[in-house]
């Protein structure tokens, strides 16, 4: 029981229409551990969570969820998950509590056997006081939470968050992160999706980077981190000639570049000592660089270390995912804290 | 079918909390009985008081309207996520689509009752014995369980709740080309054929037959055939639609 895989896929292929959303992907995931799948809007996530969770075939490959095949053993594999998808999978119009009463009676719990859950769950996730008022009034964070609750009435042995904290304020999605961690003391598998660097940073014992329906990278989130620096050093160059001159001399070490903006953008572990070597290497005259900053590594610092191409662009070939446009944009915000420099 | 049932209380509970569309289901069917009684009325000459010639085609507006209503629970439903949860829960499309049907029985079943009482109020006085009523239950009853079904059916096709909301327009409509508030001789002749081989038809003539002590002639029959084709299609046709929206 405890050694084979939560969850192991390989080769799970998907297309919608002419669209090649999953292109051959492999993934094992450890008993009582969180994995999570880190990619941009389109890369796959979403369509490898719902052939995962049984609610799509593949077209191709094979998975087993909780030692279950996700096709032919469909029914075993729905019993032994939960999933908690992008939408709040919860009714507006009912209580929070009636809510979870109501996913106690469908994961067969008696009466008074779901209004016991119903009760613990609320408690355990902050929601007693707004248990009798309907899910219409509960704030973002709030609704997740509930969510995720909804989720956990049937003690699942696996757990799908399909990108739990996108849309969410920081502190909202600080709560939710807590939440998340806390799951796993409880034993359970946690596979969830994120646009976010820092959350696969948070949450996960390791991490698998998706694009184009492919797994790019995966490992934990150090071993990434490395690969992609962890930092990066900004320089806003004096003049078009000052920026032509620095990007020949970085060339592949390049991050980022944007000659509208005269900034090009290289990996650093953002200490004093690397920045300041790495700036007298660069501009040894002093005259070149005008001002710098340095930023913690983006989703698309990742991306463009590992695919050579930006989280935001190029990557868009799922038509499947189209509700989360707007998740990226917020991403790139709120995803990367500014350290500026003199 | 303990999911089914688990789901009907929970759809209503979500109607009850929508009451703008219940009453909306009541108040209309109750206003058109009031403008056709009090100012269409007079001028149409049915062998009858008006009022007891216009009820039955009433009652069956009503259950038609409200059952159309379904559509837009389902759409609902469909539109947000929660779908994919009772999925992931292993509850397919049968359970989830017989507990907005349930409940819209459950619904209409109270408002017709109301519009029946409200008509009492106006003057209607039907000559049924209990027998008759029974049998006019059992006929408004089947209607709105086919009619339920059938909505829900353009529930999994709509992909929005107002494209949605366009069956309960049909429904409202449907009964105005039938003997519901005019004798069909007095149509238009081109107008003949459809009005008096349409569902609602036999339906409307089944129950005046029944609750003003009439021959009924074939039409019980051909409503019960017209009610069972429909709820048996529907039933085949949401169980292909449900899996074809959520493949």
């Amino acid at each position: 029981m405890a050694h084979r895989p939560a969850i192991e896929a390989s080769g799970l292929e998907k297309s919608y229409g002419a669209v090649k959303v999953l292109g051959g992907v492999d993934l094992s995931v450890p008993p009582g551990s969180v994995f999570a799948l880190l990619g941009p809007n389109g890369a796959g996530k979403t369509t490898t969570v719902r052939i995962l969770a049984t609610l799509t075939p593949p077209d191709a490959g094979r998975a087993r969820v909780a030692g279950f095949d996700v096709v032919a053993e469909r029914r075993r594999v729905r019993r032994a998950i939960s999933l908690t998808g992008q939408y709040a999978a919860v009714d507006e119009t009912q209580t929070g509590e009636e809510n979870l009463r109501m996913m106690g009676r469908l994961t067969r719990l008696g009466r008074a056997e779901a209004r016991a859950r119903a009760h613990e769950l609320l408690e355990r996730f902050d929601l007693t006081g707004a248990a009798r008022r309907t899910v219409g009034t509960y704030s973002g964070g709030m609704r997740r939470r509930l969510d995720l609750a909804a989720g956990l009435v049937g003690h699942p042995e696996v757990i799908f968050l399909d990108e739990p904290t996108t849309g969410l304020d920081p502190r909202s999605r600080q709560a939710m992160w807590e939440v998340v961690k806390g799951l796993v003391t409880d034993g359970v598998t946690v596979f969830l999706t994120t646009q976010y660097l820092e959350e696969a940073d948070q949450l996960a014992d390791r991490v698998a980077v998706v694009d184009g329906g492919r797994v790019v990278a995966e490992g934990t989130p150090a071993e990434l981190k490395e690969r992609v620096a962890g930092q990066r050093l900004d320089l806003v160059l004096g003049d078009i000639a000052g920026y032509q001159s620095v990007a020949r001399h970085l060339g592949v070490r390049l991050v980022r570049s944007d000659a509208d903006r005269l900034t090009l953008g290289v990996a650093t572990d953002g200490s004093a000592a690397q920045v300041r070597a790495l700036l007298d290497e660069i501009d040894p005259e002093r005259r070149a660089v005008d001002r710098f900053t340095v930023h913690s590594a983006t989703l698309d610092d990742v991306f463009m270390a590992l695919t050579g191409h930006g989280a935001g662009s190029g990557s868009r070939n799922g038509g499947g995912e189209g509700g989360t446009a707007t998740g990226g944009a917020t991403g790139e915000k709120t995803g990367e804290k500014e350290t500026a420099g003199v | 079918m303990s999911d089914a049932i688990v789901l009907t209380g929970r759809t209503i509970r979500l109607s009850r909390r929508n009451l703008d569309a219940v009453l909306t289901a009541m108040l209309l069917p109750i206003m058109l009985m009031l403008v056709f009684v009090y100012f269409f009325g007079g001028a149409i000459h049915t062998g009858t008081e008006y009022v007891t010639y216009v009820v039955p085609g009433v009652m069956l507006l009503c259950a038609g309207f409200g059952s159309a209503n379904t559509a837009v629970t389902v759409t609902n439903d469909m539109a947000g996520g929660i779908i994919d949860r009772f999925r992931s829960l292993d509850i397919g499309g049968t359970p989830i689509l017989a507990g907005h049907v349930a409940a819209s029985v459950l619904r209409n079943t109270v408002a017709t009752a109301i519009v029946f009482g409200v008509a009492f109020l106006i003057g209607f006085r039907p000559d049924a014995g209990p027998l008759d009523w029974l049998a006019v239950a059992g006929i408004l009853l089947m209607f709105i369980l086919a009619i339920s079904w059938l909505s829900a059916c353009f529930g999994l096709i709509a992909r929005s709740p107002e494209a949605a909301g366009g069956f309960t327009f049909l429904m409202m409509f449907l009964p105005y080309p039938s003997s519901a508030f005019v004798p069909i001789d007095t149509m238009p002749g081109w107008l003949h054929g459809f009005a008096e081989h349409q569902p609602v038809t036999p339906v409307i003539e089944a129950l005046r037959g029944l609750l003003l002590d009439r021959p009924v002639g074939d039409s019980a029959w051909q409503a019960l055939v017209w009610c069972g084709g429909i709820l048996a299609v529907a039933t085949g046709l949401s169980g292909v639609l449900f899996r074809r929206r959520t493949a």
